[in-house]
């Protein structure tokens, strides 16, 4: 089953039942802990694995996609603005760990929120364009945005789509 | 009225006879005992404890030693235990620490008083009773405000106070115990050992209690013993590199992670700055 929930370590605080995009992560009434109600229907997003402040959740993945015997766990650190994963093969040689940051400025200050963002206009209900369209995919202003026109690199070792 | 042993008075006006009050507490603490160990026996807990030891010393980077092991348990000691740093929630924490010193005091105190019965006409006061006031209004404190105001189900699942479930057990007892221990008291002082009101506000007293230290198997009781052995396993996991399988967080400035992990300085600059928070900045309220 996809995620689950160290009982022991869960203080149901329900940070993971507010992330979850499912809905599936209630907290159970007689233990007041948190658990997935619907494995079935986990995507293994791993939001409330990143969200649980105690690292209480776990996922065992797929039977089809990840091995018995592997283990995928991540920390995110918010206040650091990184996040680091912990892969262990299950040939029990390889243990990565992998550091990656989050953001490069302050939470909640530099993305402006939506209410903050006069609301659309009539006009633009009407067009066929959605919201932040075209500005946010940038066919008003030159092209696409990639990688080589913001004058950025892959970095070797990174392999990418 | 704080400072003279109530059980002191009982013993000599009611009367109730020293001896079974003493039984009493023996009692309780036997079925202390036996609720926690038939916990463990009926969930296994012990059992998962170990085979989780084991499978986290299979992934050790290192050997802990024993005096290593040691260290760690006088700071489970005084970290987890004493100070209750556990909990992340600052509210959460202060109202353990309130129920927790409180519970011990007034306990610890229950015990010293009733065994040191019979005592002489007037005497039997003094601090052990003023600490088993004190004790009492301390569980009542942390208690209620956990009560009203804390618990998950008021504050993230929008359940009214009085929305009772078999987790409330080890708390609604717990409360009833120290805010009825007050009330026999004061009623005892201020309407004499024989009177109704005062016999009735002791036996709720006596039947929380028992309430209390009979349920173990089916309430939150045992976690006082079982979460310093998990905040244990904890640091020895850290100590050994284990870490239960998490990842390790290196400090972001330090020349090591520079090394290892090219795209922190890359992105982020020499000296990271803390962030604040994100989506810890809202408390969950998913209801």
């Amino acid at each position: 089953m996809p995620t689950f929930v160290y009982m022991t370590r869960c203080d149901g605080c329900g940070q993971c039942v507010d992330i979850c995009p499912s809905d599936i992560m209630h907290i159970d009434p007689v233990v007041r802990r948190a658990y997935n109600i619907e494995p079935n229907m986990c995507w293994e997003c791993y939001s409330c694995v990143k969200a649980c402040p105690h690292n209480a959740i776990d996922v065992r993945g797929y039977a089809d996609f990840a091995p018995l015997g592997h283990s995928v766990r991540v920390r995110r650190d918010e206040e650091k603005g990184v996040i680091a994963w912990r892969i262990i093969f299950r040939n029990g040689e390889k243990d990565m760990n992998l550091l990656a940051p989050i953001t490069t400025k302050p939470w909640g200050k530099h993305i402006p929120q939506l209410r903050d963002v006069p609301a659309p206009s009539n006009e633009q209900r009407d067009s066929q364009l959605l919201f932040n369209e075209p500005k946010y995919i940038r066919l008003d202003d030159g092209d696409l945005h990639t990688l080589k026109s913001n004058g950025l690199k892959m970095i070797a070792g990174v392999e990418g789509y | 009225m704080i400072t003279s042993n109530p059980f002191a008075a009982l013993s000599a006006n009611l009367p109730l006879d020293p001896g079974v009050m003493q039984a009493y507490v023996v009692l309780m603490v036997l079925l202390v005992i036996g609720g926690t160990l038939l916990d463990v026996v009926h969930k296994k807990s012990a059992k998962y404890f170990f085979e989780k030891g084991q499978s986290l010393k299979k992934i050790a980077k290192r050997d802990v030693s024993s005096g290593e092991k040691l260290g760690l348990a006088v700071s489970t000691l005084t970290n987890e235990v004493l100070a209750s740093s556990e909990f992340a929630n600052p509210e959460r924490r202060v109202s353990h620490l309130f129920t927790m010193y409180g519970f011990v005091f007034f306990v610890v105190t229950t015990a010293i008083m009733i065994f040191g019965l019979p005592v002489a006409e007037g005497e039997g006061g003094g601090l052990v009773a003023l600490l088993w006031h004190l004790g009492a209004i301390s569980i009542c404190i942390g208690g209620y405000w956990f009560w009203f105001k804390i618990r998950a189900d008021v504050r993230s699942e929008g359940h009214e106070w009085h929305d009772l479930h078999q987790s409330d057990l080890f708390v609604v007892t717990l409360l009833l115990m120290a805010t009825f221990a007050l009330v026999w008291s004061f009623l005892q002082a201020a309407t004499g050992t024989t009177s109704l009101l005062s016999i009735i506000a002791f036996i709720v007293f006596i039947a929380a209690a028992t309430t209390l230290f009979s349920t173990i198997l089916w309430s939150k009781f045992a976690h006082m013993f079982f979460k310093p052995a998990a905040a244990f396993q904890k640091k020895v996991a850290v100590a050994d590199g284990s870490r239960d399988k998490l990842p390790e967080i290196p400090e972001l400035s330090s020349a090591e992670c520079k090394e290892r992990y090219p795209d922190i300085p890359e992105y982020m600059g020499d000296n990271p700055p803390n962030m604040g928070l994100g989506i810890k900045r809202e408390a969950p309220t998913h209801y």
